[in-house]
């Protein structure tokens, strides 16, 4: 549900469906609710039926690749003698996103439930909670859930008296973007700079502490009870029609609309009615003109693709864009796309972790050039030098930051072109009331 | 990396760390009184069999020091080296890496704005105005002349649909607009 909005009728709230509700935060208001059901009959049932039944659902990764989540689970050995681990993705700091935030502060227990199940699911004892070290109150919700859930037997050596152990433990960040991509995370988790590491070799054969590992985002792994509980058929059926892309998506929507929160809608919903009926449109007197629908790092939409765009995998790939984290940044008319542009490439430049020069000089140079745009300093040049460095940062990194800072800048050249040229024929940013000195030049 | 000159959006952004360090006696620490004695050790200790190498505990090592002494010193550090079994070089690099521990005392309340694009759309520099100006910090990164504030940018809290959040030391204040900043400062003061 769109919280701190009132559910829409129109949204199918699985993950959400708790949202705002603060009994639903405790153990004994979880187990209320269903909770822990799903993870007794998990722990009957073999590891390898667990893999298929998520392999048959469709569950694909809610962090942003869209990787099949049960084909990520089978690359796990089973019997290769060595420690497995699970890491839980909850370092949420792409521009955009706050779906995992919602999770753990409503429905911390959902999340502890869906590292157990996947734990057991790979082969692993030990389950790591990677969570951002702004997240204040994510942190001590997912603390207390999980300090309940060992007092009552959940977790621990003899998990619901299975005789199987798991811990779950929360590990706190502290503030970098890049420790969400997942090696990088890896190597936080062991106490290093986060750098991301080269692949191969994948966390499945050495991740984190050398050991076989997999990693997924929070509403992946709270996705994991309910198909257990339900059902792989139950899970898939949610769809409109489209089979490569199942089950609900959690929307996060922000920037320059009347309802911003989160939305909860199953996949092939469409997308502008999705904008328009569920979020309300933009604010009033005003008009969408650019939406990014999957956090910071997707192609900028123009609104009329936004508006012909099915809300899938697939759909938001054949109008040009990614479904990504699911963070839906609406930009308004009143806005100054080169200004917005340039401050997420800013972004960029401050998180990028330096190791690769592409991306350490390209996000630098991009910030440089597109602020001096934005100031009215730029010149004829300007354009054709930034989609040069841009293709000089895609594809060529150890991970996808530098190509993450490329793509609003082409994406926004492409799209929007008249504003950039504006800017440097004018000398001024069109958006910004003229001031003397800039008349006078 | 120096921003480049030019309007309002584009004016030095300092964050604590990029400040010019100042060897005074209070910047080097030198009253440094060890932080994993008693129940912080046995908190340490409980940590590390979390993990199976003792060096996964060390963000969590400097977050205790944090909360204890309000920053990271390099006396802290070499303390932290000390009780994981590293060097203090090597903890001096995972430190300057991570934009949350303080290499440096801040003000009494450290208040950080988001100014990434979902929040600036929405008028979050109109917030970070707001609050150089309630709290007499001359610039971002400075600390007021009391020393109570010390006022930075930050890049997206993951709260983007409660535009603008703005964090006060541990506390997480959502859907910050400019004008209830002179009441959030009054109620600190
Ligand atoms: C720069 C960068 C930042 C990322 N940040 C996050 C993040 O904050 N949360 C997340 O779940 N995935 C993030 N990812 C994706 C992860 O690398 C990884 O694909 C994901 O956690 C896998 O989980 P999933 O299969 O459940 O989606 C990021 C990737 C990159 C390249
Ligand atoms: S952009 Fe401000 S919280 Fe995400």
């Amino acid at each position: 549900m769109g919280f701190p909005q009132k559910s829409h009728p129109r949204e199918t709230t699985v993950l959400s469906k708790h949202f705002g509700d603060p009994d639903a935060r405790t153990l004994a208001g979880w187990r209320n609710r269903g909770g822990y059901r799903a993870l007794e009959q998990t722990l009957a049932m073999e590891p390898a039926a667990i893999v298929q039944m998520v392999k048959e659902s469709g569950l694909r990764g809610r962090g942003g690749a869209g990787f099949p989540t049960g084909v990520k689970w089978s690359f796990m050995k089973p019997g290769d003698g060595k420690p497995h681990y699970l890491c839980c993705n909850a370092d949420e700091s792409e521009p955009g996103t706050f779906k995992d935030r919602e999770i753990m502060r409503w429905t911390p227990h959902a999340l502890v439930e869906g590292c157990a199940i996947g734990a057991y699911a790979i082969g692993a004892e030990t389950a790591y909670v990677y969570i951002r070290g702004e997240f204040t109150e994510p942190l001590e919700r997912m603390t207390e859930a999980v300090r309940e859930a060992y007092a009552e037997g959940i977790l621990g050596r003899n998990a619901l008296g299975s005789g199987k152990r798991i811990d779950v433990y929360v590990h706190k960040g502290a503030g970098a973007y890049i420790c969400g991509e997942e090696t990088a995370l890896m190597n936080s988790l062991e106490g290093r700079r986060g750098n991301p590491r080269i692949k191969p070799p994948f966390p499945a054969t050495a991740g984190v502490f050398g050991q076989p590992t997999t990693i997924n985002n929070v509403e992946t792994l709270v996705a994991v009870p309910h198909i257990i509980n339900n059902g792989a058929e139950w899970y898939k059926a949610m769809c409109l029609g489209n089979a490569k892309s199942t089950g609900t998506k959690l929307y996060s929507v922000c920037g320059n609309v009347r309802r911003p929160g989160n939305y909860e809608v199953v996949m092939g919903f469409p997308f502008k009615e999705f904008l328009y009926d569920l979020c309300g449109g933009p604010p009033a007197g005003r008009r969408f003109k650019a939406i990014i629908p999957g956090g910071s790092s997707v192609p900028i939409q123009t609104i009329a693709e936004a508006e012909a765009t099915v809300m899938d995998y697939e759909g938001f790939v054949a109008c040009g864009t990614m479904l990504g984290s699911g963070g839906v940044i609406c930009i308004d008319d009143a806005q100054c796309m080169v200004k917005q542009i340039a401050r997420l490439a800013r972004f960029y430049a401050h998180e990028s972790c330096a190791q690769c020069t592409q991306c350490r000089e390209g996000t630098a140079w991009t910030t440089k050039i597109m602020e001096r745009i934005e100031a009215g300093q730029g010149t004829a040049g300007d354009l054709d030098t930034l989609l040069d460095i841009a293709d000089n940062m895609t594809a060529k990194t150890i991970c996808v930051l530098s190509d993450s800072c490329a793509v609003p800048v082409v994406s926004g050249i492409q799209k929007f072109r008249d504003e950039f040229e504006a800017h440097i024929v004018q000398h001024r940013c069109p958006f910004r009331p003229a001031t003397a000195a800039a008349v006078a030049a | 990396m120096s921003a480049p000159a030019g309007g309002p959006s584009a004016g030095p952004r300092l964050t604590a760390l990029d400040r010019a360090p100042r060897a005074d006696a209070h910047e080097r620490d030198e009253n440094y009184q060890p932080v994993f004695v008693n129940a912080r050790r046995k908190e340490l200790d409980e940590l590390l069999t979390r993990y199976p190498t003792k060096m996964a505990a060390l963000l969590p090592a400097l977050w205790i020091v944090q909360e204890e002494r309000g920053w990271v010193s390099e006396p802290a550090m070499a303390e932290v080296a000390a009780v994981l079994g590293l060097t203090p070089a090597y903890v001096k690099g995972v430190v300057t890496f991570y934009t949350m521990y303080h290499q440096h005392p801040v003000g009494k309340y450290f208040v950080q704005v988001c100014t990434t694009s979902p929040c600036n759309v929405c008028g979050a520099e109109d917030v970070v105005r707001a609050f150089l100006k309630q709290t007499g910090a001359s610039d971002l990164g400075a600390t007021s002349p009391d020393g109570r504030f010390t006022v930075i940018e930050v890049e997206c809290l993951g709260a983007c649909g409660f535009a603008t959040p703005v964090m006060i030391n541990n506390e997480f204040l959502e859907s910050v607009s400019a004008d209830r900043v002179p009441s959030i400062v009054g109620a600190l003061k």
